[in-house]
């Protein structure tokens, strides 16, 4: 079901138009006619929900030079890291006590990246 | 070697004998006419370069500027006119109105003698750094103030975008229940201060300011919280007396 995009309120969508803009900015630096592939990285704790951001592209991808691209998306686990005992640890939340000592004093050292990784072009 | 052809590092036309006066991509060719390209860039950039610029500017000015983040009927517009109204004759202040819709908050600022500009985002969940860049052209605020952008209602959007800010602050009151910061907990984790308001209800309610305050520090250890009651004044002189001397630091 097409919903126009006008209606879509949420961070999701300015997240879509900006991977767009960023990934046509590059294609046309090189001249290129269309994107073929867009790769993406996900951290885990990036606070995306992905089902509306696959929504969200496919809807604002018509019409561009991304309007026949593959997605490829590489999520990167989320790792936090314990203040109080130094120990690092795999987490998909953002608030998770460490699994040593037990503390909540968790700074997240990985996991909230949103980022373009390539570009495939023609 | 690349995942999508199999092609191997000879195929790369990797060039490092030169200076980078902007950011640098690698490229490399496929037999089928079609080049990768590796970006590498933060998806949001165009919004982080934008804010950047903006705190660039609020530096220069020795402006103190705050971005006010949580729920709708939170009471983010009570705690402001609240606050202007301590700080009156002590500090010059400038009022950014994030709303989908209506003047109606730009108005209540407006009422105190306030400087204000009102953003109607439409459909948009969250202020954009180019809404606030925008904002600021129009408002032209003096040296040493404090700016206060209140963001659109949300819990959710306005987490991932920078504005340009000194400080993130998330407020949460005490009749949207204890386990807030859990559920939404990525503005939490963003921020750099909570507000508890709406502390005075607690009676009614069954939320544990306690809990509440324990639940915001397990998301981000790093928050400074302060609990107050924007309609019945607890809790107000200390948080104006901290933005006073936050300001100050920034001459």
């Amino acid at each position: 079901m097409d919903i126009p995009l006008t209606f879509v309120t949420m961070h999701e969508l300015s997240i879509a138009q900006s991977i767009i803009e960023l990934a046509e900015e590059k294609a046309r630096e090189r001249h290129a006619l269309e994107i073929e592939e867009l790769e993406l990285e996900i951290g885990r704790l990036a606070g995306v929900e992905l089902q509306t951001l696959d929504f969200a592209l496919e809807s604002a991808m018509k019409g561009t030079m991304l309007r026949n691209a593959r997605i490829v998306r590489r999520y990167i686990e989320g790792k936090g890291r314990c203040s109080d005992c130094g120990t690092e640890f795999v987490t998909n939340e953002l608030f998770a006590p460490c699994p040593s000592c037990g503390s909540w004093l968790i700074d997240i050292v990985k996991g909230k990246e949103l980022r373009v990784k390539s570009i495939v072009i023609k | 070697m690349c995942g999508t052809c199999g092609c191997g590092e000879h195929h790369h036309s990797h060039e490092h004998g030169h200076e980078h006066t902007h950011p640098h991509e690698h490229e490399h060719h496929h037999h089928d006419g079609s080049t990768v390209i590796d970006v590498e860039q933060d998806i949001l950039q165009r919004n982080n370069l934008l804010a950047e610029r903006n705190r660039g500017y609020f530096d220069a000015k020795n402006l103190f500027v705050l971005n006010l983040m949580s729920s709708p009927g939170s009471g983010k517009t009570t705690l402001l006119e609240e606050t202007i109204r301590r700080l009156k004759g002590k500090q010059a202040v400038y009022v950014i109105e994030g709303d989908q819709q209506t003047s109606n908050d730009a108005n209540r600022i407006a009422a105190l003698g306030v400087p204000v500009f009102q953003v109607n985002t439409g459909t948009g969940c969250h202020l954009e750094a180019s809404m606030v860049n925008h904002a600021v052209k129009h408002l032209a605020p003096e040296d040493d103030s404090i700016l206060f952008i209140e963001n659109v209602g949300n819990l959710v959007c306005p987490a991932m975008f920078d504005l340009g800010e000194a400080k993130k602050v998330v407020i949460v009151s005490t009749t949207e229940g204890d386990d807030k910061p859990l559920k939404y907990p990525h503005i939490f984790y963003g921020a750099d201060i909570c507000i508890i308001n709406k502390i005075d209800l607690t009676p009614y309610l069954n939320t544990d300011v306690g809990v509440l305050k324990e639940n915001a520090l397990k998301v981000n250890h790093h928050l400074q919280v302060f609990e107050v009651s924007a309609t019945q004044g607890e809790g107000m002189d200390k948080w104006c007396e901290w933005l006073l001397f936050e300001c100050a630091k920034c001459k």
